[in-house]
């Protein structure tokens, strides 16, 4: 076990130092660079560009400044927002809880929901159900998020009323319920590809486990068929899907930026958004490093898991 | 986001003729969802490119007197916008320009992931293992956010927005063809063409690619369908194809504050982006059943 755990965080090191290169390099290789902002204001001339570069530590090769960035950026310090001298890392901090919040909810509906339609869908292959599963699945993935997001709001709120159209909660009612209120369309919305993904991998699971030998022996042993769903199959076929959860963070990300444009939702796609227009390099970057190292920790702690989980994985 | 890894349709397949060709045409035949989809491909491209000439109103014709035009209601079909310009004209030329980012960026990261791929499952080694841990180290980032960071920076124009879509999406095409190319090498024919003393080159492009199409061909056309959509997302923020440049994308970026009153203007351009991508995912899952060896008996 501690051989595993050490080779699989050997292996998540090297590859969050390439990835801490591929920021550096997104950063810098970018027109301008972290310098594109100053050029914006009025009467700069070429040679206070330069002596802010000089100031910054931007004239210096390009191997400096990035083992500078990497060292501060390991210890903690990621700069400071051009907007508001805040930390980068407080900023985030800031904001990492509505997106969370979104996440969670969102898989949560789409691990139920898709575990049924997935095991549905197995048990009763090549049926209309698996068939509409099948076809559904490949238009839910084939949906904008936010052109689903915008038609959930106008059938939802604009034309029904029955769900608010945007925001954490409605100013001056902070309640639970208020803000339960306001998690379910844009939850919904994000968990629509998830469910896809969710139950097409679940399907694919179940068809493995259904024929196992020990699937037989409890049918043989004469246990009722839906023991065997809920103990065995269901139970293995799950196993499996930990791995599945901790892949589809990039996307679960990546949907959930798009969705927070839409409904107004105050989390870190929105601070990426915001900090893209008002061209906030420290910002920008603390995001995109961020996330790709919330996605790198997040399969390194599925891996784990799923080792913990299922004890017929050999550990070295 | 679409990831279409795991959707294999429920094909019984039953072998209707000896030749592998035809057997694969067979069973291709056979997925009326793939069917469905090349019609509504050639359905969308030719509508695009023909549509424009056939009707009356010219995409940029701005009327102010007849904005908001219901759809199905007068001489325009499917309503006008808030400047009062025809949708169907502007439906069709944006449509122009979104396929044509969606190809022209499947191009570029088909061949740029099929020559990372080569390259490393060829080599092996350090060489393979450095290339596939970047690719490991860039799928990291999710990829709108990359996609953002990349796409703000630049001038925005047709043909860089489609370079920095290509630059996000050719990471699995890599990963598709350095396993096919990683288990080719070893195999008879491509030992063969080494023992005659071919080049490298010669065994890669002439000996393993071509043996290799199938995978690519099928992530190539699931690659338009993601590049449709990531032209329409980074175009729905605002960092794509600029106005007055019509692409479906951006044509909902403002319809957002008309929801209310001119609800088609979103749903229109939604429409047809679902209706492309579905298209696409629909082929390139049909074509992955009816190359796939695995499925053959």
């Amino acid at each position: 076990m501690t051989r595993f755990l050490l080779r699989r965080l050997g292996q998540s090191l090297v590859l969050l130092w390439l990835v801490s290169v591929i920021g550096f390099a997104v950063l810098h290789l970018a027109p301008g660079g972290p310098l594109s902002q100053f050029t914006l204001t009025p009467g700069m001339t070429a040679a206070q560009l330069k002596l802010i570069a000089h100031q910054l530590g931007l004239d210096r090769p390009l191997p400096v400044q990035y083992w500078e960035w990497f060292s501060r950026m390991l210890v903690g310090n990621w700069g400071r927002s051009y907007r508001d001298s805040q930390p980068v890392l407080l900023v985030i901090g800031a904001h990492i809880w509505p997106t969370l919040e979104l996440m969670v909810s969102s898989t949560i509906i789409a691990i139920l929901l898709g575990t049924w339609v997935g095991v549905l869908g197995a048990i009763r292959r090549y049926s209309l159900f698996d068939y509409l599963a099948t076809v559904g699945a490949m238009v839910a993935l084939s949906i904008p998020t936010f052109w689903f997001g915008l038609v959930v709001i106008y059938i939802f709120s604009v034309k029904l009323g029955w769900l608010p159209a945007g925001n954490l909660y409605t100013i001056g009612n902070g309640s639970l319920l208020d803000y339960l209120h306001h998690l379910i369309a844009p939850s919904l919305v994000l968990a629509l590809v998830t469910i896809a993904i969710w139950s097409r991998y679940m399907r694919a699971a179940m068809l493995e486990v259904i024929n196992q030998d020990y699937v037989r022996t409890a049918r043989a042993k004469g246990l009722p068929e839906r023991m065997i769903l809920i103990r065995h199959t269901i139970r293995n076929a799950l196993l499996p899907m930990i791995t599945i959860a901790g892949l589809q963070l990039p996307t679960l990300l990546s949907g959930a930026l798009v969705t927070e444009t839409v409904f107004t939702w105050p989390g870190m796609g929105r601070l990426f958004l915001d900090s893209i227009s008002y061209r906030d390099y420290p910002v920008i970057m603390g995001v995109l490093m961020f996330t790709a190292v919330l996605v790198l920790v997040g399969n390194l702690f599925a891996d784990v898991l799923y080792a913990v989980a299922d004890p017929r994985i050999r550990l070295d | 986001m679409s990831d279409t890894t795991s959707t294999t349709a429920a094909i019984p397949a039953t072998a209707t003729s000896r030749r592998p060709r035809n057997r694969a045409l067979a069973r291709f035949a056979r997925h009326r969802l793939a069917l469905f989809g090349l019609c509504a491909i050639v359905a969308l491209v030719f509508g695009c490119a023909a549509g424009p000439y056939l009707i009356a109103y010219n995409d940029l014709h701005i009327d102010i007197m007849h904005r908001f035009a219901l759809p199905f209601s007068g001489p325009h079909i499917l309503g006008t916008d808030q400047l009062g310009r025809d949708m169907l004209a502007r439906l069709m030329m944006a449509g122009r320009v979104s396929l044509t980012v969606g190809f022209a960026a499947m191009l570029l990261s088909t061949v740029f992931g099929t020559l990372i791929g080569t390259i490393a499952g060829y080599f092996g080694g350090i060489v393979g293992t450095a290339l596939m841990r970047f690719v490991d180290a860039v799928l990291c980032f999710p990829t709108i956010f990359l996609l953002l960071a990349l796409a703000a920076f630049v001038q925005p124009t047709l043909f860089s927005i489609t370079l920095v879509i290509a630059a996000t999406a050719w990471m699995e095409v890599a990963r598709v063809v350095e396993a096919q190319i990683r288990t080719l090498r070893e195999r008879d024919f491509a030992l063969a063409a080494e023992a005659l003393g071919a080049s490298d080159a010669y065994i890669m492009f002439r000996e393993l690619i071509p043996n290799a199409i199938a995978p690519i061909v099928v992530a190539s056309t699931l690659n338009v369908a993601r590049a449709i959509l990531l032209e329409s997302y980074v175009s729905f923020l605002g960092y794509g194809i600029q106005p007055p440049t019509p692409s479906w994308g951006n044509m909902l970026n403002n319809a957002q504050e008309f929801l209310v009153s001119a609800p088609w203007l979103a749903i229109l351009p939604g429409l047809l982006i679902t209706l492309a991508v579905t298209g696409f995912n629909f082929l390139g899952d049909g074509l992955r059943d009816a190359l796939d060896p695995r499925l053959d008996i």
